[in-house]
């Protein structure tokens, strides 16, 4: 095993990301060639497995999958647990499916991540460029938010969340993941910002912006890289988030996660494990898509915010 | 009272004080050269002029008008950076544009504006382009436009130069120079490059520790440097500065100092210089490199060439000069000799020293006797 991880770390320089085709690129024999290909396409077995078994028992009835055949491709091909799963399925007490609770993550995540990014925009900027008296300060209290264990904030945020009028309510967990989220967003944007040059925000002062227009025209259009990257983390894992979904939701404002639990949880009967991971995959779609079309300038915003050159 | 009036300015950040009480007076159309090396205080004397530093005590007036509190876009001032500072998002238009769109023009006469600054520095074919795409000279110039452009009643630059290669920043050094001249526009220019200093500026202020060395003209700086510090730092090579005693011999005054080869070189000064009155006095004596020497290349206008035999250390040979290094006073001296001089390393040879051109300092307080 230990050769395989010092192969895999040597394939991974042979190509540097972001770098194809570059001068970079080390020239190697035909047998370690054919060696680094065997060995990567073993850990992509390994890493696509899990995702075959769901696909595959995903589009077949159930009796095939009580009969035992788990690896095997469907007998006969259905699409009717995606269907049940989406809208007919039995969640908690009703049979509602995933959908509304779908569209209560999307309700959640949208504004969440929309508002945790401009946010930590905003604290990047100030906490760069316009500093002031006990800002490394501040930065620290934040950069907290980062570190505290989700499991503490529990029983004090579901006070707040009385107080506030907001509990069990969808705006009650953009909140939480509003407040668990500045903290990320602050830190990548402050690094990113910090090699900013600040001579632009002087010329900017000088030609007459103030505090927002050197925001909105002068930061935020050099800030897409960082963007994406905020962006892909704080949708990740407020998507995926299940704690704070489980702790501070009622019934009708339950995120993905949680029905999905409550889906595999419930039965009237036999387990509908065709159902169930069709339901896992709905539930794994969003995050996916945003990698397959953000990932790779994920990658070239976290350079970015390292190695500037 | 002039058109940039700096009163008894001061900074401090906490304890520390960055910029001593600083008074200077820029009269409307004068090219204001801050220089000094890193740390003196320069870039913070300009960025208080600027507002984007306040002032700890004391006043900067534009026009009269105190601008203790008024923010930097309304004090009617541009400023060329370093690093240029152009809008990385912007073209080079809308770079240019930018502040007159900040300060409501509308949009048609920002185009005429643009337009007509754009062909003063002609950049026209550049207007379009990001300045990604612009060479260090293409950027300079349009970080300069989007200060014209502005038509504000002063430009304060801030090392504009000094991110360009040695030939470009000559050429735009020139460049400047010309639009100071068409434009007649009032500058306050930072800069640690001497030369740059005394080819651009009316007047100097020479910058050392925060404190004003010396405020004036290119050659009085040059000529009369106001203490030690100045005179090392003005002028390249530079000048020449070793300790010699005064001594009044038949009645004139002459400076002595030790020389090379172990023997005594005694230097008359120019008359009229008040020195007979001082003998004994330990000095330091400064000279230019092009003070010291050959025979045939000596100031034919001076009346105080003295010839005395020096041997020589080393030469340089440089295309246009040809730099001699000797001993005197117990320090290397440097002088500028013609190209063609048949002058060898080792060999004791007769130096023209310009005694017209000397200057005496204090050892102790450094600042200039006469």
């Amino acid at each position: 095993m230990a050769s395989d991880v010092r192969a895999g770390a040597s394939a991974a320089a042979i190509r540097p990301v972001g770098a194809p085709g570059s001068s970079q690129v080390i020239r190697t024999g035909g047998t370690a060639r054919v060696a680094i290909y065997l060995i990567l396409g073993l850990f992509c077995l390994y890493y696509l497995l899990p995702l075959y078994v769901m696909v595959v028992n995903s589009l077949k009835p159930l009796s095939e999958i009580q009969a035992g055949g788990m690896m095997s491709l469907p007998r006969d091909w259905t699409v009717e647990p995606w269907g049940k799963a989406w809208s007919t399925a039995q969640i908690g007490v009703a049979a509602t499916g995933l959908r509304p609770f779908f569209l209560n993550s999307i309700l959640m995540v949208v504004p969440a991540v929309a508002l945790s990014t401009v946010l930590g925009a905003m604290n990047g900027y100030v906490l760069t460029k316009w500093r002031f008296r006990g800002d490394t300060w501040v930065f620290g209290m934040l950069l907290f938010a980062c570190f505290i264990p989700f499991q503490m904030v529990l029983i004090p945020m579901a006070r707040l969340l009385g107080l506030m009028g907001l509990a069990g309510t969808v705006p009650g967990l953009i909140f939480v993941h509003l407040v668990y989220g500045i903290g990320f967003s602050t830190l990548y944007f402050k690094n990113y910002y910090q090699q900013f040059p600040t001579e632009l925000v002087r010329a900017a002062q000088i030609d007459g912006a103030g505090f927002f227009t050197i925001f909105r025209r002068i930061m935020l259009p050099s800030s897409g890289p960082i963007a994406v990257v905020c962006i892909i983390w704080q949708f990740t894992n407020i998507w995926n988030d299940f704690l704070f979904g489980a702790s501070f939701s009622d019934f009708d404002s339950q995120p993905m996660t949680v029905a999905l639990n409550n889906l595999v949880q419930s039965s009237t009967g036999v387990k509908e494990y065709n159902v169930h991971f069709a339901g896992a995959i709905m539930a794994a779609l969003p995050t996916l898509l945003v990698y397959v079309v953000a990932g790779r300038y994920f990658v070239r915003g976290l350079m970015a915010g390292s190695v500037k050159g | 009272m002039g058109f940039l009036d700096i009163r008894r300015a001061t900074k401090s950040y906490g304890a520390v004080k960055i910029l001593h009480e600083t008074n200077i007076s820029v009269e409307e159309g004068e090219f204001l050269v801050l220089v000094g090396p890193s740390g003196c205080g320069k870039s913070t004397l300009l960025n208080m002029i600027a507002g984007l530093e306040e002032v700890t005590t004391g006043d900067i007036a534009i026009k009269g008008r105190s601008m203790n509190g008024v923010r930097p876009a309304e004090r009617n001032i541009a400023m060329v950076f370093q690093s240029y500072a152009l809008y990385p998002n912007m073209n080079v238009a809308k770079n240019i544009a930018f502040g007159l769109e900040m300060h409501g023009v509308p949009k048609p006469e920002r185009d005429k504006a643009v337009a007509q600054v754009a062909d003063l520095l002609q950049i026209t074919h550049l207007l379009d382009r990001k300045p990604g795409q612009l060479s260090g000279g293409q950027r300079q110039r349009v970080a300069m436009g989007r200060a014209l452009v502005r038509d504000p009643d002063v430009f304060l630059f801030d090392e504009p130069l000094s991110n360009l290669d040695a030939k470009l920043r000559v050429d735009m050094r020139t460049e400047i120079k010309k639009l100071h001249r068409k434009l007649r526009t009032t500058i306050v220019y930072v800069t640690h490059d001497q030369i740059e200093a005394l080819t651009l500026s009316t007047r100097i202020a020479v910058m050392f520790g925060g404190h004003v060395q010396q405020l004036g003209t290119p050659k009085e700086i040059y000529d009369t440097p106001a203490n030690m510090f100045v005179a090392g730092f003005m002028g390249s090579p530079s000048m020449n500065l070793f300790p010699a005693t005064i001594a009044v011999e038949e009645g004139r005054a002459v400076a002595k100092a030790r020389c090379g080869g172990g023997g005594e070189v005694a230097l008359p000064f120019a008359e009229g210089r008040g020195f007979e009155a001082q003998a004994g006095r330990e000095i330091v004596l400064g000279l230019r490199p092009e003070a010291i020497t050959d025979r045939d290349g000596a100031d034919r206008q001076s009346r105080a060439v003295h010839v005395v035999d020096v041997p020589v250390e080393i030469t340089e040979p440089a295309g246009s000069d040809t730099f001699v290094m000797a001993h005197l006073g117990g320090k290397e001296v440097t002088g500028r000799f013609r190209a063609d001089v048949d002058v060898r390393p080792g060999e004791v040879f007769p130096f023209a020293i310009n005694m017209e051109k000397a200057v005496a300092f204090d050892p102790t307080t450094e600042l200039r006797i006469a």
